[in-house]
């Protein structure tokens, strides 16, 4: 059981250090072309941690939706913007010390919590004992994440769903919805180099 | 897309188990992690790989924008509409216990329900976004690539 422990702390602490470097990564780099990947890279190391957490449905999805579709969303995204960052005209000091000030502050905070995975903390004290017992009773299935999202917090799933549909609709409304807008037929914005190089056709 | 054999091949032998990946996913979720979100998004991602290797005119082809569209409001519909049937049965907005004769069945028949809603807005709205923003740009030729 240590030894099982061990690994995972060790684990945990290879996925936090490269986390770490990613995030630095993506502020340094102005290449937004590497940026996305690397908010890929970024998701997938989070995907890792919810494993070692023994959240694998939170996992599956961070892993699925923040690694997967975001990047090539997000790739969509260049392809019709540029692939550089602009410089940026005030130096990074005053956020640098905001990010400073807001992380020890949120560092603090977490003194006074009770510690992390304790049996008698109120994570494991409050709810979550009242969902494991009565979920076999009243839903019979056994996965219980399914059953506390799909019904006994069915209200908030249908909210979810309703973010995800007004997400759609706000930005296909930005977009266009004809799906035909080939601006080779249309005369929409294009970056300069596709327009040189059709030009040489 | 004439030329890349290999990457035709890959893509047709890839599309079929992603896809049946996804209902899997979709409908073993009571059972294993996963369930509508999940399972939306690994469904799109099949359409999205047929799209990068065939080109997006293809996939506006096979699924039309219009039935896109359609689909993410339906999946909301499906989801708030199980709610609106537990309460013509008499109980609250989304108790499934009234769904069938059995509760525990009935709570089983309503997760499945309003997963599948998930699993059609979450895959339709990922697919109509992936088609919004590739089909603004003019399709690679293959000395693109």
């Amino acid at each position: 059981m240590t030894a099982n422990l061990v690994g995972i702390a060790i684990i945990d602490v290879l996925l936090f250090t490269f986390l770490v470097i990613t995030a630095i990564a993506i502020a340094r780099l102005r290449n937004l072309f590497a940026v996305a990947m690397l908010a890929g890279v970024f998701s997938l190391l989070s995907a890792g941690l919810f494993v070692t957490l023994d959240a694998m449905d939170v996992a599956f999805t961070e892993a699925a939706v923040g690694a997967g579709i975001s990047t090539v969303l997000m790739l969509g995204t260049l392809a019709l913007t540029g692939k550089e960052e602009k410089k940026p005209a005030h130096s990074a000091f005053l956020p640098l010390f905001v990010c400073l000030v807001a992380g020890a502050a949120l560092i603090y905070g977490t003194l006074d919590m009770p510690p992390f995975g304790a049996a008698d903390n109120p994570v494991q004290t409050h709810v979550a004992p009242d969902y494991l017992s009565r979920t076999p009773v009243e839903i019979g299935i056994p996965n219980v994440v399914s059953a506390v999202l799909a019904s006994y917090r069915g209200f908030d799933t249908l909210g979810e769903a309703v973010v995800v549909f007004t997400a759609a609709v706000g930005v296909l409304l930005m977009l266009g919805t004809s799906g035909r807008g080939h601006p080779s037929k249309t005369g929409g914005h294009k970056t300069g180099a596709r327009r040189t190089e059709e030009g040489k056709e | 897309m004439q030329h890349h054999s290999i990457l035709r091949v890959v893509s047709k032998l890839l599309i079929p188990p992603i896809l049946v990946y996804a209902l899997y996913v979709q409908f073993h979720g009571e059972y294993s992690p996963g369930g509508g979100f999940q399972a939306g998004v690994v469904f799109a991602v099949a359409f999205i790989l047929f799209s990068l290797v065939y080109g997006v005119d293809e996939l506006t082809r096979v699924v039309p924008p219009r039935l896109l569209h359609a689909l993410t409001g339906i999946g909301v519909l499906i989801f708030a509409g199980t709610g609106i049937v537990t309460m013509l049965l008499g109980e609250a907005f989304l108790s499934y216990n009234a769904l069938t004769e059995n509760p525990v069945h009935a709570q089983e028949w309503g997760i499945v329900i309003v997963e599948f809603g998930v699993g059609v807005t979450v895959a339709s709205v990922m697919l109509s976004l992936f088609i919004a923003f590739t089909s603004q740009n003019p399709p690679l030729d293959d000395k693109d690539w």
